[in-house]
């Protein structure tokens, strides 16, 4: 079974606990009645699809209930790292891509 | 609810009686107040629990505590942590009627609960709680020692988490 870090937690929990919430980093613009349809398209809808490392959102819910965001290489199905809602995509770069 | 125990040498599953039951969410820089209200230090740490008598405290999210009282307590408890209301902004509510309590005891009850849990239950910390699935259905499991645990599931789960518990004590029993 997959475990998953739980930034809050502090702990590494199984998936069983946690459910997928979209991708991470994703801005609700700040005036929508200024957008255009094709934006207002894309923010609801387009999605980065990544192949390898993605940024996304899980929520621990049958756990301490909060959200917190991922890395996850979606080619290996490898969590790379886990941290807290609110804080910055950790800077990868320089580091041995996970294994 | 006078639900059969079930129990053979190595586990032993019993509903037990009822207790009050409250979810408290407050800010952690507010919890000493809680603390004060209970009378009980609150735990900070997620999985963490302190216990004193029939009062028990259980940290099971960043700003969410599960309290555990004598029945008889519930509504002082609630009259206090109202009049701390007005200065400590807190949410608390009674959850004594929506959860029922099973206790599993024995020295196979790691391996009864593994039947139907996620978690390494061997890492656990001995007073402490944690919410987790059963069979896809969400409880909150505490653990009094290393081979007692209690059980607490929504009443609408019970016979469904109840009876595959029964299910692993006759499996256990029968050495499957």
């Amino acid at each position: 079974m997959l475990l998953i870090q739980c930034p809050y937690c502090d702990d590494a929990l199984p998936e069983l606990e946690f459910a997928y919430a979209g991708e991470a980093h994703i801005d609700r613009p700040k005036d929508p009645s200024a957008l255009s349809d094709e934006e207002w398209r894309d923010f609801l809808f387009i999605r980065s699809n990544v192949k390898g490392v993605h940024a996304e959102r899980w929520r621990h819910i049958n756990g301490c209930g909060r959200f917190f965001n991922a890395l996850r290489d979606t080619v290996s199905d490898r969590f790379v790292t886990t941290y807290k809602a609110g804080e910055p995509r950790p800077d990868l770069s320089g580091k041995e891509p996970a294994q | 609810m006078n639900a059969p125990v079930t129990s053979f040498d190595a586990v032993s599953v019993a509903v037990l009686s009822p207790v009050a039951r409250f979810n408290l969410r407050i800010a952690p820089a507010d919890l000493a107040v809680a603390s004060k209200v209970f009378g009980l230090t609150l735990p900070t740490k997620i999985g963490a629990g302190v216990r004193n008598g029939d009062r028990a405290a259980y940290c099971i999210g960043p700003d969410e505590w599960l309290l555990h009282a004598a029945e008889a307590d519930q509504t002082a408890i609630m009259s206090s942590f109202d009049a701390a209301r007005a200065d400590t902004p807190h949410s608390i509510t009674v959850l004594s009627d929506r959860e029922i309590i099973i206790g599993i005891t024995g020295p196979a009850a790691i391996d009864l609960l593994s039947t139907c849990c996620p978690l390494d239950l061997s890492c656990m910390a001995v007073g402490g709680a944690k919410r987790t699935v059963f069979d896809y259905a969400q409880i909150v499991l505490i653990r009094d020692g290393d081979d007692a645990f209690r059980l607490e599931v929504w009443r609408s789960f019970f016979p469904h988490v109840h009876g595959l518990l029964e299910i692993g004590v006759r499996e256990l029993a029968v050495g499957l």
